[in-house]
């Protein structure tokens, strides 16, 4: 048992800090975010020249074979700076199905310009009757020869509007919530019949919903042996989960810590706020909150990155505590920076609001506890 | 980072898994599994099996025969002792007393006490609060004046819990009261519980259980060899020995235990038309009181993994207890909604060793409502949680 990184996460975690302290403060941040594409394309290309899209996938793909664990270095480092650059769509979830099921030929066309940071990719993983069921699919693909034509509602892909490709789970056989006849489509954005209708999420970041309408793509798009597609959807999404909660916790320890400091500067009554009992233990609570998430985080991803029969346990308990301390957290920082709290000018709101965000994505803590209660 | 034993690891489990199947006697076993009181007897003997095999001194250095155990072995060893369903070691003197001994005693007190202490010769209990005196410690009254090459002892301890059974007390006194602030002028001493003037009387706490007691002092005479460090300097001495009980309360590996047994029990416990697996809410429950021990099982791993061995934890600590306690608690609960109708019978009788009359209900149902009560208190002893949260707020928080 060990709870240190290795050299090469050392390294990693050392750069990200670096560049989040010299490159991304807050309101550089919400330039990014306020701007055409939602993220900054500049900040893209420095991940890649730094390596760091090319972290979870194998080294014969060119990439740095990282596991679970890196991710988390990485995005409980993204959590803290609150960046919005969309690595979770790219690398984690559209990489997450190429890595897992792409041919060579798919990879060479799809993954190596993700990898270079030269194309943006996403993963329509949910539909909007499907709540959090990713085996529910509407969305059907029926084949044509050796095309396939695709039909139906994709919701809240992440960073849909700006993706040259997006990754369509179909149904090809069986029931709408069947995990057997789920199929994997590479569809480019410009193919006839996608049309996105692209927006704004609350926690800054850009998302939209697709409707495919006779889309017609290859047997060369099928991603994968057909109809198996589920695997590596549950795989996928089991990572993404872990990857998002790493980003919880960042920013859950940037709310707790902004907190305290705002309770040592704002005075009331004559003395700063922090020295009232009352909020002492409030805050007390969201370091102990703080320290559980972390803890969990580290077990949970811990556990998954050895896969396993605990895997799955892991990847419910460490959403459903995220889902809920996280939660109340966000909530806490937020009441106790009193008014200041509720303005759109202030970091602490941010943080809060992709908190949120997060805790409502792949699962919200009721979805997760059901699973951990069976 | 991982989260596997290395194979050093996997031999020490399975020599502590072999210890506890071969050693742990059969008769206390069955007496645990059952629900029934040990005897101080019972307690002792199996003190001293641990101190055959070098294992009673978890916790101490190895010069003093302690185990020199790394963290994960003391997290092997907590996880083998509580699945075995063994009793708690007694603390009072090997994790409390015994630390403040050999961590600021001199060598005459280190070779007169601590012997005794790892081979549960002596029982040790301990004398802090007092009936004016509990969140607000440092405001203790109980006396000691040096009256030549002695001190006299006047005041009342309370809540000194199996004081009754006790040769020996550790007490923090009051060796100067001309002080600047409340926390100076206590110091730390040791007393023979036969001294004369020295009288115990018992508290029954709301399970019906004589656990607790009053201690009262009336011009004890205590040997002045009997002050452990410098006069003046027990608060420091005593934050030191709380920290270490703070720590020890979390009591993570017997949550686990019993959170398995709750498993266990909502499969085979059938009461009506389907065992309590089927009561959604209730299976709710647990696991998110699972999810809270999991993640506590890490806090303490990474406490444990950032405290090098010796040195005594500081006051993280503190957050081990107020989770711990929480978690122990929820888990009263959980057994008491487990129990239904029968968290109700009053039976203590049928848990002593000579009852020979028909048992009412299941053991894990009739003791759960008596172990909720009685547990209330561990969100109140080694320092209240909301003192844990003034500590925490002040020394990690900075507040």
């Amino acid at each position: 048992m060990d709870f240190s990184l290795n050299e090469v996460q050392e390294m990693l975690a050392d750069s990200i800090d670096k560049f989040i302290d010299n490159e991304y403060a807050f309101d550089t941040r919400q330039k990014y975010a306020a701007s055409d594409a939602g993220f900054s394309a500049d900040v893209w290309h420095t991940f890649a020249e730094l390596g760091w899209t090319a972290v979870p996938f194998r080294e014969d793909d060119g990439g740095f074979n990282g596991d679970q664990i890196d991710i988390m270095v990485m995005m409980q480092r993204f959590g803290r700076g609150l960046l919005v650059e969309p690595y979770l769509a790219n690398i984690v979830l559209a990489g997450g199905i190429l890595k897992r099921v792409g041919n060579a030929a798919q990879k060479q066309k799809w993954l190596q310009p993700i990898m270079a940071g030269q194309l943006q990719a996403s993963l329509a993983f949910t539909e909007p009757q499907a709540r959090y069921d990713i085996a529910n699919l509407a969305t059907t693909a029926s084949a044509d020869g050796t095309e396939w034509i695709l039909n139906g509602q994709k919701g809240v892909v992440f960073n849909g509007g700006t993706s040259d490709l997006i990754i369509v789970p179909a149904r090809t056989s069986g029931k709408q919530d069947d995990e057997s006849g789920i199929t994997l489509f590479a569809v480019p954005t410009d193919t006839a019949g996608m049309s996105l209708n692209a927006y704004h999420t609350v926690d800054g970041l850009r998302a939209a919903e697709l409707s495919l309408k006779d889309v017609r793509v290859s047997g060369d798009a099928v991603l994968g042996n057909t109809g198996d597609g589920f695997a590596a959807l549950d795989e996928t999404i089991d990572d993404a989960t872990l990857a998002i909660c790493a980003e919880a916790v960042g920013i859950m320890q940037v709310l707790k810590d902004k907190t305290v400091e705002y309770s040592k500067s704002r005075s009331q009554f004559g003395v700063p706020i922090g020295s009232f009992q009352a909020l002492q233990h409030r805050m007390v609570d969201m370091l102990t909150a703080c320290e559980q998430a972390q803890s969990l985080l580290l077990w949970a991803t811990m556990t998954a990155a050895e896969g396993g029969a605990e895997a799955k346990r892991a990847v419910s308990s460490i959403k459903y505590l995220i889902g809920t301390s996280g939660q109340t957290l966000g909530e806490e920082a937020v009441q106790l920076h009193g008014g200041m709290g509720v303005t759109w000018d202030l970091d602490v709101a941010h943080y809060f609001k992709r908190l949120t965000a997060i805790c409502q994505l792949f699962g919200n803590a009721d979805w997760h506890l059901d699973k951990l209660a069976a | 980072m991982h989260v596997d034993f290395s194979p050093e690891e996997l031999a020490f489990q399975q020599e502590v898994r072999a210890f506890f199947r071969d050693e742990y006697p059969e008769d206390i076993r069955q007496k645990r599994d059952k629900g029934m009181e040990l005897e101080p007897e019972d307690q002792i003997r199996w003190q001293q099996l641990l101190h055959k095999k070098g294992w009673a001194g978890i916790n101490w250095p190895v010069e003093y025969g302690g185990t020199g155990w790394t963290p994960v072995q003391k997290y092997i060893y907590a996880t083998e002792e509580a699945n075995a369903n063994a009793p708690l070691v007694i603390p009072f003197g090997l994790s409390m007393v015994g630390p403040v001994i050999y961590t600021f005693g001199n060598d005459e007190q280190k070779q007169r006490f601590l012997p005794d202490i790892l081979a549960s010769k002596v029982w040790w209990c301990q004398g802090y609060s007092e009936p004016g005196s509990g969140s607000d410690l440092a405001s203790l009254k109980t006396r000691a004046d040096l009256v030549g090459d002695h001190f006299v002892v006047n005041g009342t301890k309370t809540w000194t819990t199996l004081g009754q059974h006790a040769d020996w007390i550790f007490c923090l006194v009051r060796t100067n009261t001309d002080v600047a602030r409340q926390q100076e002028g206590i110091s730390f001493i040791l007393i023979d519980m036969k001294s004369p003037g020295v009288s115990v009387k018992p508290i029954i706490l709301l399970d019906g259980v004589h656990e607790v007691n009053e201690i009262h002092f009336e011009n004890v005479e205590v040997p002045v060899e009997n002050l452990v460090g410098e006069e003046g300097k027990g608060w420091t001495y005593g934050k030191v020995l709380l920290q270490h009980e703070r720590a020890n309360i979390a009591g993570v590996a017997r949550s686990r235990y019993r959170l398995r047994r709750l498993r266990k029990q909502v499969k085979s416990s059938v009461r009506g038309a389907a065992p309590l697996i089927g009561d959604k809410n209730f299976m709710r429950r647990l696991a998110a009181v699972e999810v809270e021990l999991k993640a506590l099982e890490y806090t303490e791993l990474r406490t444990l993994a950032a405290v090098s061995s010796g040195k005594a934890p500081g006051p993280e600590s503190s957050i081990l207890k107020v989770k711990g306690t929480e978690i122990q608690q929820a888990i009263d609960m959980l057994s008491v909604q487990a129990a239904g109708y029968y968290a109700l019978p009053y039976v203590p009788e049928q848990y002593k060793p000579d009852f020979a009359d028909q048992y009412v209900g299941e053991e894990a149902e009739t003791q759960s409502s008596l172990r909720y009560f009685n547990f209330r208190k561990a969100s109140i002893y080694g320092g209240s949680n909301e003192i844990q949260k003034n500590i925490i707020a002040k020394h990690v928080l900075g507040l």
